[in-house]
């Protein structure tokens, strides 16, 4: 093969395929070179922010340090997860209150996440509607999204107190109940608590999200349907929801991502209550409270997997309706 | 149920007389009390009629077409399909069916799914939608793209994919929206012919709006000139070309437009009529006009392939020419007319070896002018040029579209 010619096809952009002559470089091999030195700097920051953090962790995990003291370490291996001696089970796995933590993690996410949902959508599609003042209420309804979690905490706590808050207060003028409810340090409504703070920051999140792939969809189109007879829950149904379903999946990933990962909210809210601890919390009293960076780890990685468990079993749904994209 | 009341009466009707498909009557449309878009607009279309709605872009004729579809509400009047009023019908509930300038197809689904969704959502049975989304895949040659997504289809597919949607509903009308605009130039003029073709066979009543002249000159058996919410005439292609009621449409139907040359009216006569023209010369035409306008200001119209040349030494009028434009089969010759508005435009069917800057003598054949007001209305012409009631591809006796076996229209 004449080494001046050019590659016969795309593949030239692996290195392997550039004439060995080395005189001028292909195109492709060329701009392949400059798309990995653009990438370069942010590889190499993540791996510093994510990447190293993340190997350090899992190597802890391994170890018997202590938190203030992580250079004096040894190997323990397995332990920190699980390790039988004397007949009983030790490690985060055996730990009741991990497991505990565990269901109040996927419950806060799996209840919280849909209510988010399903009121983030009825909001999108009353926002979406043409009246006035609606830039104004778009930029409203972002207020509490706005406010930092810390504060909604704060702010929540305060509505819910059992002798002064407004909530109790509500509920007793109506008649809804007849005597205040200690909404933080009843263990049955603390969670509750909990999941009525993270929807109302969060709600907005999920409405913008779901607003702007509603705006995507093309009127005509449910002109067209509106022609075709389709009711107006028909028309939801079959052109609305396939149409903006890519969003949604994105807007629920990064939301059920964030919901498993829930720890300042709970912990301003109801502090280290058993009821409402979540995985992350469980791991930052390990580490935190009780000084085992090693436990503290194990435990960490374990809230990994479970988050990029989660993310990896949404984008295989997301893959799945990727047909149903939008109209180029 | 009210609907199925009103389609018996609907059809008790239509066997007493042969009823025309669609009536507006005095139809209005208006924004907030202020904007009036259509103005109490009187239109009648016949069964099997290809009727074309044509006007400038903000002339109301989308908004019209969006009104009978039941897509706006209609501000005032009455509109009447098949008899029926039915001003306060869904879309669906007319019978209608539209093809829409950007397709509409449903992005995420197959032509098939687009095809008989309409039929879904009627509860067709299965086999019922089969047959007809077959019969229009048939029809419209999309049999081979049926599983395709819209995404996966050139422009005339998806074109044809629309059509073939609004086909399976059976309509008893059918509403296309700007169909073409969308396609290109070549692409435009086969589907105009596709598009006549299958009015030729389904024989259904089509209303079609368009801003473009041409494509009303072809396909329309009869033509609504709109502007600004008013109706400027109603009438066949070639009426509209021979015997423009006003200004407007004179200038509207036609390309290059019709001049128009300020003149002013000197004798008036029921037979002829005498004109001052902008060069001072006189000229007799066989146009009508009142004793009362003597006097007026006129304008008078003729249109590009009807300036005839002459010998620079004998030829009544001169002028310098300002551009040709050479087309192959036709040129464009543009004369200088001092300050007269756009120059005159001159077309010869044939090639020209006129040049830019040439002096030439040309005639104005008295029986080709017309003759406006000064409010812009027609004087009555006496010549009439032949084939005035020709139509174009649509002449074939048009057959009702609820004659078709086996047909059941949706409501």
């Amino acid at each position: 093969m004449n080494p001046k010619s050019p590659p016969m096809t795309g593949v030239g952009a692996l290195p392997a395929m550039v004439p060995a002559s080395r005189g001028k470089r292909s195109l492709q091999a060329r701009r392949s070179r400059s798309a990995w030195l653009l990438v370069a700097p942010t590889l190499i920051l993540l791996a510093g922010v994510a990447g190293w953090p993340l190997v350090r962790t899992v190597f802890y995990s391994f170890t018997d340090a202590l938190l203030d003291a992580p250079h004096e370490y040894l190997f323990v291996g397995l332990a920190n997860y699980l390790e039988f001696a004397d007949g009983e089970a030790y490690g985060v796995l055996a730990d009741p209150v991990w497991w505990r933590s565990v269901r109040n993690t996927l419950w806060f996410t799996f209840v919280s996440v849909s209510m988010e949902l399903v009121l983030g959508m009825a909001l999108a599609l009353l926002m979406n509607q043409k009246f006035r003042g609606q830039g104004l209420v778009r930029t409203a309804i972002l207020v509490p999204w706005a406010i930092p979690t810390i504060v909604t905490a704060k702010m929540f706590s305060w509505m819910f107190h059992d002798q002064y808050g407004t909530i109790n207060d509500l509920l007793l003028r109506v008649g809804l109940i007849d005597a205040p409810l200690a909404w933080i340090a009843e263990p049955g409504l603390s969670m509750w608590a909990v999941v009525l703070a993270d929807v109302w920051k969060t709600v907005p999140f999920m409405a913008l999200m779901l607003l702007a792939a509603l705006q995507m969809v093309p009127s005509d189109l449910y002109e067209a349907a509106r022609v075709d007879g389709a009711s107006a829950w028909q028309r939801f149904r079959r052109i609305t929801l396939p149409l903006i379903m890519p969003a949604m999946i994105v807007a629920l990933i990064f939301r059920t991502m964030d919901a498993l990962r829930v720890f300042d909210l709970i912990y301003v809210l109801t502090s280290n209550s058993e009821a409402t601890i979540s995985i992350s919390g469980y791991a930052r009293n390990q580490m935190v409270a009780y000084q085992e960076m090693g436990v503290g780890s194990a435990a960490s990685v374990l809230v990994f997997l479970m988050v990029a468990g989660v993310a990896a079993v949404f984008l295989r749904i997301g893959r799945f309706s990727e047909p149903r994209e939008k109209q180029s | 149920m009210k609907q199925g009341a009103r389609a018996s009466g609907a059809k008790l009707t239509k066997r007493i007389k042969i009823m025309a498909q669609l009536t507006l009557d005095k139809l209005n449309k208006r924004y907030n009390d202020k904007a009036v878009v259509i103005k109490s607009l009187d239109l009648q279309v016949n069964s099997g009629e290809f009727v074309v709605f044509v006007g400038p872009s903000g002339c109301g004729k989308s908004t019209l077409l969006r009104m009978i579809a039941g897509l706006e509400d209609i501000s005032g009047g009455s509109m009447y399909i098949d008899g029926t009023y039915v001003n306060d019908d869904t879309p669906s509930e007319r019978g209608i069916g539209m093809v829409f300038q950007s397709y509409a197809l449903y992005p995420h689904m197959t032509v098939y799914e687009n095809i008989a969704f309409g039929l879904r959502m009627a509860k067709m049975p299965a086999d019922e939608i089969a047959r007809r989304v077959e019969d229009s895949a048939r029809i419209l040659q999309l049999e081979p793209l049926l599983q395709r997504r819209p995404k996966d289809l050139s422009g005339g597919q998806r074109q044809r994919v629309a059509i073939g949607r609004a086909i399976a509903r059976e309509p008893k009308l059918f509403l296309f929206d700007e169909p073409l605009s969308n396609l290109d130039a070549s692409l435009r003029v086969q589907m105009r012919m596709e598009i006549a073709a299958l009015h030729r066979r389904l024989g259904s009543t089509i209303i079609y709006v368009t801003h473009d002249q041409v494509e009303a000159m072809t396909l329309a058996q009869r033509i609504v000139v709109l502007n600004q919410g008013n109706v400027e005439q109603v009438g066949t292609p070639l009426e509209l070309y021979d015997q423009p009621a006003n200004e407007f449409v004179a200038q509207f139907i036609g390309s290059p437009k019709m001049n128009l040359m300020p003149s002013t009216l000197i004798r008036a006569g029921n037979a002829e009529s005498v004109v001052k023209l902008w060069n001072g010369k006189d000229l007799t035409v066989p146009i009508a006009t009142p004793a009362s306008a003597e006097g007026k200001k006129v304008k008078l119209g003729i249109r590009p392939e009807h300036i005839v040349w002459g010998e620079v030494s004998e030829a009544p009028y001169l002028a310098d020419v300002l551009f040709v434009e050479h087309m192959g089969n036709e040129t464009y010759h543009y004369l200088d007319n001092g300050k007269h508005g756009d120059p005159w435009v001159v077309r010869d069917a044939s090639r020209s070896a006129i040049a830019v800057g040439e002096t030439v003598g040309y005639r104005i054949p008295p029986e080709h002018c017309h003759l406006f007001a000064e409010d812009g209305k027609a004087y009555p012409r006496l010549v009439h040029s032949n084939g005035e009631a020709r139509v174009g591809a649509n002449q074939v006796q048009p057959v009702s579209f609820s004659n078709r076996v086996g047909a059941t229209p949706i409501h």
